[in-house]
């Protein structure tokens, strides 16, 4: 049964078609993957799914419900938490507050003080980031501000979670760890979706691609199908990801 | 919350410090002049103003000019129910009606207003004060045919313990919001809104709700001071000053601690009127070079 559900979903900036009449989803439990040349509308989608950007035309449904004219707030405490492909840490607050803020705010039922600081810690747990809990986000790397990231998006009890490159510009090493994070964070329940240009990453972790190009989808289908597509690869991959895959 | 925040040292050094304080507040006219008296009033009337304006403007980072808006409209709340011709209602309940109007205000013009970012905030606040101006202008010259209103006049002293009550709520009321979850989802939205609202904060409410209560405090403050100057016109009420100067010792301050707008005010106001006793035409000029040189060698304070 889908988590999350699109119908015709279709974003216009001016005249220029950033997505357009896609249909998608994305079944409760499963790792999707999202991938697509640069200004393939792919973080357009997600700002569509998380209100950041309301639908020209078209329909979402989450868990069966209509999210059109629904605020990001709103969004966020149905349980859709997102990350950033610019991280958005909160710069001057500590990691833990930072956190603090996703689980007063972001869950579905209100939390007294002390279940949200239980939750934050938690997270921040999770992502391994309980020693620099006090340090101002700001001081922190960019992997680690992506955790807080995380961190924060996890403490508002998500059923759903789009990533959007959280592995952009981090070393092999990294992109290892947060793979088995993001493998981690499914174990617990939790569907993702996630915007991905490290391919090494997407083939590992997904179980089923989608792929746009000029705001529509060209294809979708498990890792196989998809590097193996020709049109995908003419468009995204190029011969060398077939040779190497 | 656990208790060992309560019994720290830090924090009874802060509160005998501020109780040691409150208790030369509330000796002082006993020991003072008239003059001397009047002159801490205003030097308290700014440390009010400030921490209001920094506990919306502060933490959400919109930069509002309303001050003077607000501040006006409190005093003309209180020309209205406090006249010459003998008060209406009793003046405690004149403040609170004064900061009440100002509060129906700072809701509309938030619900109007807070969908604007950065620099068209502050402009549209600004016309705001202008707005009020002109439009109590106009009914005075227009309508009225007669320009100010006169207030029962009461006493320094009275109008000193006034302005130390709102103070201390003031006061109160900005270390509750920092320490609350609301102060928290201030915090998150002056640091990064989008990431905020995505982190379910409803963004427009939590900034509705502050710039509104922070008039509240602005527009008390005005309606206890009009009686004390006996005499309230539109270019008394909405004078801009009244707008710049919060935004002002605030900075000279600094904003992270709440003790900082309280000091910068004080600071600020004292060293004003000390200057243009002494140096009514340079005190301006030494002034803005004084400002300068805080910005430059002192971001933050």
């Amino acid at each position: 049964m889908p988590i999350l559900e699109g119908k015709g979903v279709t974003k216009y900036f001016g005249g220029l078609a950033a997505v357009s009449k896609v249909d998608f989803h994305v079944d409760q439990g499963e790792i999707v993957g999202l991938i697509g040349p640069n200004g393939a509308g792919k973080t357009t989608l997600f700002n569509l799914i998380s209100a950041a950007l309301p639908l020209t035309s078209g329909e979402i449904k989450f868990k069966g419900q209509k999210l059109n004219g629904l605020k990001p707030h709103q969004i966020c405490r149905m349980g859709i938490a997102r990350t950033f492909q610019q991280t958005k840490v909160f710069p001057n607050m500590p990691v833990f507050q930072n956190a603090l803020v996703g689980a007063f705010f972001g869950s579905q039922n209100r939390m007294t003080a002390g279940d949200a600081s239980r939750v934050a810690s938690e997270a921040l747990e999770f992502v391994g980031l309980s020693a620099m809990s006090a340090a101002p986000a700001r001081d922190l790397t960019l992997v680690n501000q992506k955790r807080v990231e995380l961190a924060r998006a996890l403490a508002t009890k998500p059923e759903l979670l789009l990533l959007d490159e959280l592995m952009a510009g981090l070393n092999p090493a990294e992109v290892s760890e947060a793979m088995e994070l993001v493998k981690k964070i499914r174990d617990r329940g939790i569907t993702i979706f996630i915007v991905e240009h490290v391919m090494k990453a997407i083939m590992g972790i997904c179980e089923r691609i989608m792929v746009l190009h000029h705001g529509e989808k060209i294809a979708e289908g498990t890792c196989n199908e998809i590097a193996c597509d020709k049109k995908v690869i003419e468009i995204y991959l190029g011969e060398e990801t077939r040779a190497g895959s | 919350m656990d208790i060992s925040k309560f019994t720290s040292k830090k924090f009874l050094l802060s509160a005998g410090f501020a109780l040691a304080i409150l208790i030369f507040l509330a000796s002082f006219p006993i020991y003072s002049s008239n003059s001397e008296v009047g002159v801490l009033t205003t030097i308290l009337m700014y440390v009010i103003l400030t921490v209001s304006w920094v506990m919306f403007s502060g933490s959400t980072g919109y930069m509002s000019l309303a001050v003077a808006g607000f501040f006006g409209l409190g005093m003309y709340a209180a020309a209205f129910l406090y006249p010459r011709t003998g008060p209406l209602l009793p003046l405690p309940v004149v403040v609170i009606v004064g900061g009440l109007v100002s509060l129906v205000f700072g809701l509309i013009i938030g619900l109007v207003t807070l969908r604007l970012k950065g620099m068209y905030f502050a402009i549209f606040t600004f016309g705001f004060s202008v707005l009020l101006y002109y439009l109590f202008l106009f009914y005075e010259l227009q309508i009225r045919g007669v320009r100010g209103l006169r207030l029962t006049s009461i006493t320094n002293q009275t109008a000193y313990y006034i302005v130390v009550v709102v103070l201390v709520l003031t006061l109160l009321a900005a270390y509750l919001i920092r320490r609350s979850r609301f102060g928290l989802a201030l915090q998150s939205i002056g640091e990064n809104e989008d990431a905020a609202a995505h982190m379910g904060v409803n963004t427009t409410t939590m900034k509705v709700i502050s710039f509104a209560i922070s008039a509240f405090f602005i527009g008390a403050t005005g309606a206890a001071l009009a009686p004390k100057w006996q005499y309230v016109d539109f270019t008394v009420a909405f004078n801009m000053l009244y707008s710049f100067m919060p935004v002002l010792m605030a900075i000279f301050g600094g904003m992270r601690e709440l003790y900082g707008p309280v000091i910068g005010a004080a600071i600020f106001a004292y060293a004003e009127r000390a200057l243009r006793l002494r140096f009514p035409y340079q005190y301006m000029l030494s002034f803005g070079i004084a400002l300068i040189l805080i910005i430059i060698y002192l971001p933050g304070a």
